[in-house]
């Protein structure tokens, strides 16, 4: 008669026990693997690059600069779109990795979130690289992480299309030339130029070309340069030279649509230089052109590595030297070559270009680029960056006219700005 | 004497029988809460402790700063009024309504004439059922996808069949006039066999006899309808209109898939807004994101309310 009684009792109690056991073990923080007694330290390791596996090349790499500085790298590949996020939820648990790689206009970001260190703290030396591309990663003076490589936009143009409507690629060196060449190809039954102008930063550095060539700054959207710039868009639609699907296009589709061999030209960068080998015609890269000629400053990808902020303020070394050992000239050729960037040391782009001729118009354009976050725009760029996508997806839809569009986008970004 | 003795120890006895009916022992009351508690603590965990971080997250000034060190500034309403008083808080409100509206109104009643369709039975009428279920079954991605490529300005089969017949090109997805109703007509086509299942089940509740009785008094098939079957589906139908009115207002991915909010602002609804704020640019808002979170609750509970109200009307009757 006792047991009948307390069984239920018990029951009861068990699942209590067990309920229990599962919200403390849900609440338990990871603890950071600081000071583990066996030999080698467990550093954790987060890039961008998810189609990268075990096996690959850049892997390797990462381990073995790991077990050159004495450390295990534990190292996951995440979504670009989706690290800025987790590196702040990661931040604000205190559980960041050891090492991140980024792309470059979130370092500013991440910096002022307080999640990274500055090079200074790390003893990292910055002096060989480039200073447009390193700019980006600079926050009121202080640089926080090193360029791992650079990529930026040009034009690709199928050279059997321009050859038929008797363009010649050359002779595109301003944006009164290039509306000509579309004319032409426009003319001789082709399409003229796809890009992608979707309402992301994705489009956002779609035009980022165009804003900068004809001269405007990102201070001052409303500009009558900046104007300019959107109209140039807007025409193109207008005159039937883009197709309207650019509005929703990412570079992956806009891509794809050049890849059929019916368009002229493609804003396009350098990551799909291995994809325009498979082409089934012959192309060519220029660079996009300014508005009133010259090269247009076009805006920098490619990521940083970065070191954010641990308890434990010994393990800094070890993460310098593995920074060191990813970006230092000697291996940086290899990284770049495996990632498809122009490298942001001088001397290594000149080996890169030794090695394969075709990436020369890329140095070139690299050299001409300029960061998104650089002019010290830090965590006001993605402000600014959001009402100009917003600007030029309602001018190209029709909703508005470039004017006002720019003109609202100006109001509110000035209104939100720091 | 000795009778007074026995009714006193009688009575005694009695007292002390009535005292262990009336109150349960301890551990039987001990036992009811510690059955209880399990369910305490889940729905602790997984709904009041989200609710209540959100309505935090709304309240306060979030920087990535105080995000990341947890020490966000108190402003009360201000990310609410920044909400209310932004140019697309009225969009996102109008077009949550009409999505919502719109969507459900044609979902019930494709749903329903497909209910009382299959109802008949006739051979195969099972097999066609299930395949009417495919648009459910479908991960959300592989619908939203298909769709777009289905709606492409340039490429998609939709404007190809509108060319065949002569009818001028529509940008279903990069016009500011049609990219709701594009991703209205995709929600509704998802929507379907939710309805149809719920009501097909319903429809399978009323009894024969009911359907024989209105044959013999020389109803048509639509006034059979309108005062038999209609009528007895009222109860299914409201937790089915409820059902479909909360998940509707939800729906993000479709949208979000498909046009982003649209060019500009043009099919932006709350749940895509409120994701857009916080997740959409390289700088969250938490703030106002979860701001307009909250007001999607708000909204929801409201219907629910009035649900819960006509529920009632109804077991009262």
């Amino acid at each position: 008669m006792l047991n009948s009684r307390l069984r239920p009792l018990g029951l009861a109690l068990a699942g209590l026990a067990l309920a229990g056991t599962v919200a403390g073990c849900s609440n338990a923080k990871e603890s950071s693997d600081g000071g583990s007694s066996s030999g080698d330290q467990q550093f954790t390791f987060w890039d961008p690059y998810p189609q990268f596996d075990g096996s690959s090349d850049w892997v390797k790499l990462v381990s073995s600069c790991g077990k050159d500085a004495g450390a295990t790298i534990k190292r996951t590949g995440y979504d670009t779109s989706d690290l800025a996020n987790k590196a702040l939820l990661a931040g604000q648990q205190g559980s960041s990795p050891d090492i991140i790689v980024i792309d470059n206009p979130v370092i500013s970001t991440l910096a002022d979130a307080g999640v990274l260190t500055s090079a200074d703290e790390l003893k990292l030396d910055t002096s060989a690289f480039a200073e447009n591309i390193t700019a980006a990663g600079v926050v009121d003076g202080k640089t926080y992480g090193v360029p791992i490589g650079a990529n930026t936009l040009a034009l690709y143009y199928n050279a059997d299309l321009l050859k038929k409507a008797g363009v010649d690629p050359a002779s595109v060196t301003s944006w009164e030339t290039l509306n000509v060449a579309l004319a032409k190809v426009k003319a001789a039954r082709g399409k003229g130029i796809t890009f992608s102008g979707i309402g992301t930063e994705e489009g956002s550095f779609q035009f980022l070309p165009w804003f900068w060539g004809s001269g405007a700054d990102l201070k001052d959207l409303a500009s009558a340069d900046g104007v300019s710039a959107v109209n140039l868009w807007a025409d193109w639609l207008k005159k039937g030279y883009a197709p309207n699907s650019v509005i929703n296009n990412t570079q992956t589709t806009a891509w794809q649509e050049f890849a059929t061999g019916k368009f002229g030209f493609v804003e396009n960068g350098t990551w799909q230089m291995g994809n325009a080998a498979k082409l089934g015609f012959k192309y060519g890269v220029i660079s996009i052109p300014g508005k009133d000629g010259g090269a247009a400053p076009a805006p920098t990808g490619g990521e940083f590595v970065s070191a954010p902020v641990q308890k434990d303020a010994g393990r800094y070394a070890t993460t310098t030297k593995i920074i060191d050992c990813l970006t230092n000239p000697g291996n940086l050729l290899k990284t770049d070559t495996t990632l498809s960037y122009i490298a942001p040391i001088a001397d290594v782009q000149q080996q890169q270009v030794t090695q394969n001729p075709k990436l020369a118009p890329w140095v070139k354009a690299v050299g001409d680029a300029k960061g998104r976050t650089s002019d010290n725009l830090g965590t006001n760029y993605p402000i600014i960056s959001e009402q100009m996508w917003g600007a030029f997806q309602n001018a190209m839809s029709g909703s508005a006219s470039a004017e006002s569009a720019m003109k609202t986008a100006q109001e509110a970004a000035a209104s939100k700005v720091k | 004497m000795s009778i007074s003795k026995t009714a006193d120890r009688t009575s005694r006895v009695a007292t002390r029988v009535s005292t262990r009916e009336e109150r349960p022992p301890r551990y039987r009351r001990l036992l009811g809460w510690a059955y209880l508690v399990p369910v305490l603590v889940y729905l602790i965990a997984f709904y009041a402790y989200p609710l209540y971080r959100n309505v935090e997250l709304s309240l306060r000034d979030y920087t990535v700063r105080s995000f990341v060190s947890g020490d966000a500034r108190f402003i009360g309403l201000d990310n609410f009024r920044e909400v209310f008083s932004s140019p697309t808080f009225a969009s996102a409100i109008i077009h949550t309504a009409i999505f919502t509206f719109v969507s459900i109104a044609f979902q019930y009643v494709i749903g329903l004439a497909l209910a009382v369709f299959y109802n008949q039975n006739f051979r195969l009428s099972g097999t066609l059922r299930a395949l009417f279920l495919v648009p459910w079954l479908l991960p959300l991605i592989v619908s939203a996808s298909t769709w777009s490529w289905l709606l492409n300005s340039e490429s998609g089969v939709v404007n190809a069949a509108l060319e065949a017949f002569g009818l001028p090109q529509i940008n279903w997805l990069t016009s500011p006039t049609w990219s709701l109703i594009a991703v209205i007509i995709a929600n509704i086509w998802i929507g379907i066999p939710f309805n149809l299942v719920i009501l097909h089940s319903g429809l399978q509740n009323i009894p024969d006899e009911l359907f024989e009785a209105s044959a013999l008094d020389g109803a048509d098939a639509w006034r059979t309808f309108r005062h038999v079957t209609f009528p007895l589906l009222k109860p299914v139908s409201a937790i089915t209109l409820l059902l479909g009115f909360v998940y509707t207002l939800k729906v993000f991915d479709i949208i979000w898939i498909m046009t982003r909010g649209g060019p500009g602002a043009s099919s932006t609804t709350l749940s895509t807004w409120s994701y857009q704020l916080g997740f959409g640019s390289l700088l969250p808002h938490f703030g106002p994101g979860a701001a307009v979170g909250n007001i999607l609750i708000i909204v929801a509970l409201v219907f629910g309310l009035l649900y819960i109200r006509y529920e009632n009307a109804q077991a009262k009757r």
